[in-house]
């Protein structure tokens, strides 16, 4: 018997609103003196009065936009109960069933356009922070309650991801989307995006395609096996330790499964020493939670128009970016995907583009630059990039007809090195471009050599 | 309907004697009874309701307003270490 994953995943996003989401404590807090950015709401005083932070609402309907949800017209925040020494109030303000955003969806590029369902995307606030340690020679937890009210967006897939790759690129492309949008920097080791996956098996049938007819020829699907149980991982904050934590997961689960038995229902941690999940606590069930609405917040209702009004305000998508840079500056994917993957260096690109223009440069030309000379977009100006890129065209008057024809001497004169090549030797290449440097006897930019060196190459 | 007492006073993280949870629990069954009988009142015409005041999109502009000095945060805590809150030890 065979088995397949069955991946759900919740990833938590820190929003990066000046202000926490029900209070107006800074939420500059990372590496500041414990609990310095606390009031009586965020630290849950009795008869304190949560106002939510409308930017922060704003962001968290943007981010469901952006992964194609429904925005529902009716919305409100519900208290989830539990206690813990991280939750000052004993509940966390939280979204239950009527959350900003639902039935959302994400294409991935391999696995055939592979599509990940969105379940919702709710708004919550963050908790304190507990640090573990011991005091005066007693084991204590500590408790900073900086954190406690920042915003938090919590996405939510179905369990629809099929391997730890697949994980992977969602996350990936989760990442580049709110960093797009500019509502969290994401960072994971500031603990800004955290990563909860839950794991089971099912068992895999690779003999039936997806509808077959049983022996009185009626049409039907193969039985889904779902499985009776499902393993949280909770925490995680890299990606890395995402894809060690499922395929550990998925290796622990079948060997239990094989053995007759079923895994137990459970939260677990990632101990990245041992390089293995360990045993945190029995899932809580559901309704353990008691959910019910909070009644110190007003509900929220949109109009059609607000909804589209925030729709008009999100930037061109890392996808649609991607598809235009392809289309308007006939590129390979490969370097629109280089540019594209950060908002900051799309803008770069093409504001260089357009002054390059003006000196007829080339699109081509400038992403050439950019990626070989690896140019951060932070340091440099548009005009200026254009500027060195006129200068270095007026070292390199070396024609590429000129240069083939030295290369090719030079070949004729080493066969051994073009051998060498050919065999995988790619060193060699310095060595031929030192060789073609001594007959130029200009200043020409090696990539340029490298380039004509490797195209006749390929064609030999 | 029953009440399950010890499952209740966990989630409410409360420690109840054999005595109270005897007591809580006769007086939760007769509040869940005079309950039953609220329900024989016919609602199907009357909305749910969480919410009183009509009010609705109330919001606040994303501003920083000062916040609490630490030692008042503190004050109230009869165990503190190094500007933390301190508790016994919770098993991860
Ligand atoms: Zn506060």
């Amino acid at each position: 018997m065979s088995y397949k994953p069955v991946i759900g995943l919740e990833v938590h996003v820190e929003l990066k609103t000046k202000s926490k989401m029900f209070c107006g404590c800074s939420t500059d807090y990372f590496g500041k003196k414990p609990n310095t950015h606390v009031c009586p709401t965020c630290f849950g005083l009795p008869g304190a009065l949560p106002t939510p932070n409308k930017i922060a609402i704003e962001w968290c309907i943007k981010i469901g936009l952006s992964l194609n949800c429904d925005i529902p017209l009716f919305s409100k925040f519900d208290r989830k109960n539990y206690f813990y020494p991280d939750l000052p109030k004993g509940y966390q303000i939280s979204q239950y069933d009527l959350p900003f955003a639902h039935n959302g969806f994400v294409k991935l590029k391999t696995d055939e356009n592979k599509t990940i369902r969105i379940r919702r995307v709710h708004m919550e606030e963050d908790t304190g922070k507990l640090i573990h340690g011991i005091v005066n020679g007693k084991k204590a937890s500590l408790i900073d309650f900086n954190r406690s009210g920042v915003p938090l967006v919590e996405i939510v897939t179905e369990p629809d991801f099929e391997s730890a790759e697949q994980v992977n690129e969602y996350l990936q492309k989760l990442q580049q989307i709110i960093r797009y949008l500019e509502v969290s920097d994401a960072d994971m080791e500031k603990g800004q995006m955290r990563l909860e996956p839950n794991i089971s098996l099912k068992k895999s049938h690779p003999e039936q395609r997806e509808e077959y007819r049983d022996s009185s020829s009626v049409i039907r699907r193969p039985q889904n096996d779902i499985p009776t149980y499902k393993v949280e991982v909770k925490n995680i904050n890299s990606f890395r330790f995402v894809e060690k934590a499922i395929h550990y997961e998925t290796e622990r689960q079948r060997k239990i499964l094989e053995g007759g038995k079923t895994p137990v229902q459970e939260t677990r941690g990632w101990d990245e020493k041992r390089q293995i999940t360990f045993s945190q606590r029995i899932k809580e069930q559901e309704m353990d939670y008691r959910y019910f609405p909070e009644a110190d917040i007003p509900p929220f209702r949109w109009t059609k128009s607000q909804i589209s009004r925030l729709r008009s305000q999100i930037p061109e998508m890392p996808d649609k970016k991607l598809k235009r840079f392809n289309d308007d500056y006939s590129m390979s994917g490969y370097y629109s995907e280089i540019l594209t993957r950060e908002r900051k260096m799309a803008e770069f690109f093409e504001e260089t583009v357009k002054i390059g223009k003006k000196y007829n440069i080339n699109a081509k030309k400038i992403a050439n630059t950019i990626i070989n000379k690896k140019i951060d977009a932070n340091s440099i100006l548009p005009a200026a990039l254009v500027q060195s890129i006129i200068k270095q065209s007026k070292k390199t008057v070396v024609d590429e007809e000129e240069l083939k024809n030295i290369a090719l001497e030079v070949f004729r004169k080493n066969p051994k090195a073009v051998d060498d090549y050919k065999k995988g030797k790619n060193q060699v290449i310095g060595f031929i471009i030192g060789m073609m440097k001594r007959e130029i006897k200009k200043p020409v930019e090696n990539n340029q050599l490298k380039e004509v060196i490797e195209n006749l190459l390929k064609i030999q | 309907m029953r009440i399950d007492i010890s499952r209740i006073s966990k989630l409410a993280n409360l420690s109840l004697s054999d005595e109270e949870k005897g007591k809580f629990e006769k007086q939760l069954d007769e509040t869940i009874e005079y309950i039953d009988k609220l329900k024989e009142i016919d609602t199907m015409t009357v909305d749910p309701t969480s919410q009183v005041t009509g009010l609705e999109n109330i919001t606040r502009e994303d501003e920083v307003k000062p916040s609490l000095p630490q030692e008042k945060v503190l004050s109230n805590s009869k165990s503190t270490h190094n500007g933390l809150f301190k508790v016994a030890a919770i098993l991860e």
